[in-house]
């Protein structure tokens, strides 16, 4: 068993040993026993344990292990709490999007109508409009084809003139004698018709 | 000899005390004690002083330990055990804030004495029974009794179901001790062929790497048998108390 070895090792070395690595007078000099089997030091060693053990343990029932026990109840209910509030929240989001989009499809058909009776009413003025236009159109046509009537009837008569003088000229310049102006008026006439 | 490996679990006394013929001293025992539960309470008590909602990294530390130990208690003990909280937590703390600061040089080590340990292991035991008859007086040997067991072998499981409950104080102690005494002889041994094979000259020093390394190494897993043990302590003292609180397993 090592702890015999150790024993043997401990007491011869006993013996040698001049100090202590602790810097500590050694009682170890005249220890006979291996250390932790000594019982001379049972006594203090369990004295001491109770007093500070007992301390200890006081110490940490009463101030710490409230206050742990403490921080970690008042996060758990902080982070309850939050998620409460976030799923709250959440909900009035959801709530808010539904009136909104409801309000969204309200407008829009709002919209629609209101397009809808403007197109009308474009439709109807531009209508209105046109009519108008063409009416006028229609009259500034009809005036214009009597003038041209007018005009077509007075260059007609004029045709008339003109022909009977270039017969009289063409007869001067080919037969060489003058033509009668009324003949050449009668021929004329006979050609126009 | 400074290289004995033993030397560091000798106890020298600081402050002589003597009362009724036994030796109360003081000793550089009782101020580790003093030193763990300082460091242990003071820890705890200003690292959660600003009570932070959103916690810093130590305050994370101390709620972690509170919420490791809560867990623990809870999936071994249910929730009736949770009155038992703030004793686990406490021998918990003191175990291993021990430990740990057994693990600086020069230090002593609370727990590598047994008496300590066997004084922790017996108030855990005691807990157990103390409370086991206050809360279900004769009910509670029923703790002795398992269960589905055949009337012929009846005598046999108690005599084994007694002798594994009076061994539980022995080994919840020993194993504790053991750990934290052989650890420590193994680091002052490697750490002794150090100093040993470098005063041997150039080609020591050299050879002085190797267990150099192995100190090193030895040092970090040190460290994780100082959690670990108090760690495997809570754990059997948590479920010990289970003992206490639903006998009829």
């Amino acid at each position: 068993m090592f702890v015999a070895s150790a024993f043997a090792a401990s007491a011869q070395d006993a013996a040698e040993a001049t100090h202590s690595e602790t810097g500590v007078a050694s009682e170890g000099a005249h220890a006979p026993n291996f250390p932790p089997f000594d019982s001379s030091t049972f006594p203090s060693q369990l004295l001491w344990l109770a007093i500070t053990f007992g301390l200890f343990y006081l110490f940490l029932k009463r101030v710490v292990l409230p206050r742990i026990g403490g921080i970690l109840e008042v996060r758990r209910d902080r982070i309850a709490q939050d998620l409460d509030q976030a799923a709250r929240m959440k909900e009035e989001a959801d709530e808010a999007v539904a009136a909104y989009e409801q309000e969204l499809a309200e407008a829009r058909k709002k919209a629609n109508v209101i397009g809808q009776d403007a197109r009308d009413a474009a439709k109807a003025q531009a209508d209105v409009e046109r009519q108008s236009v063409e009416n006028e159109l229609d009259a500034k046509l009809g005036e214009a084809e009597k003038r041209i009537m007018a005009i077509k009837d007075a260059a007609m008569k004029d045709v008339g003139a003109i022909a009977e003088e270039t017969a009289a000229s063409i007869v001067q310049e080919l037969v060489g004698g003058r033509l009668d102006k009324t003949a050449a008026a009668a021929a004329v006439k006979a050609v126009k018709q | 000899m400074a290289n004995d490996p033993i030397h560091q679990f000798q106890i020298s006394k600081w402050i002589p005390i003597e009362i009724g013929g036994l030796d109360f001293s003081f000793t550089n025992s009782s101020a580790f004690m003093v030193a763990t539960v300082a460091a242990a309470g003071a820890f705890l008590f200003l690292t959660t002083s600003s009570r932070g909602l959103v916690p810093g990294r130590l305050q994370s530390i101390s709620e972690m330990a509170y919420e490791f130990i809560a867990s623990m208690l809870r999936d071994a003990a249910g929730s009736q055990g949770m009155r038992f909280f703030p004793f686990v937590f406490s021998l918990f703390m003191f175990v291993l804030v021990a430990n740990l600061l057994g693990l600086f040089p020069y230090f002593f080590t609370v727990t590598s004495h047994i008496i300590v340990t066997f004084a922790l292991a017996l108030l855990v035991i005691g807990t157990v029974i103390v409370y086991g008859f206050w809360k279900h007086g004769l009910g509670f040997l029923k703790l002795f009794v398992p269960e589905g067991v055949p009337v012929v072998l009846m005598p046999l499981v108690i005599l084994i179901e007694i002798v594994s409950f009076l061994s539980r104080p022995i080994s919840l102690s020993v194993r504790l001790f053991a750990n934290m005494l052989a650890g420590h002889i193994t680091l002052k041994v490697f750490a002794g062929f150090v100093t040993s094979l470098s005063a041997l000259g150039a080609v020591g020093v050299a050879g002085a790497v190797l267990p150099l390394i192995m100190t090193v190494a030895i040092t970090g897993l040190e460290f994780l048998v100082a959690f670990l043990q108090a760690y495997v302590f809570a754990v059997l003292t948590c479920m010990y108390l289970n003992d206490a609180l639903h006998p009829s397993h």
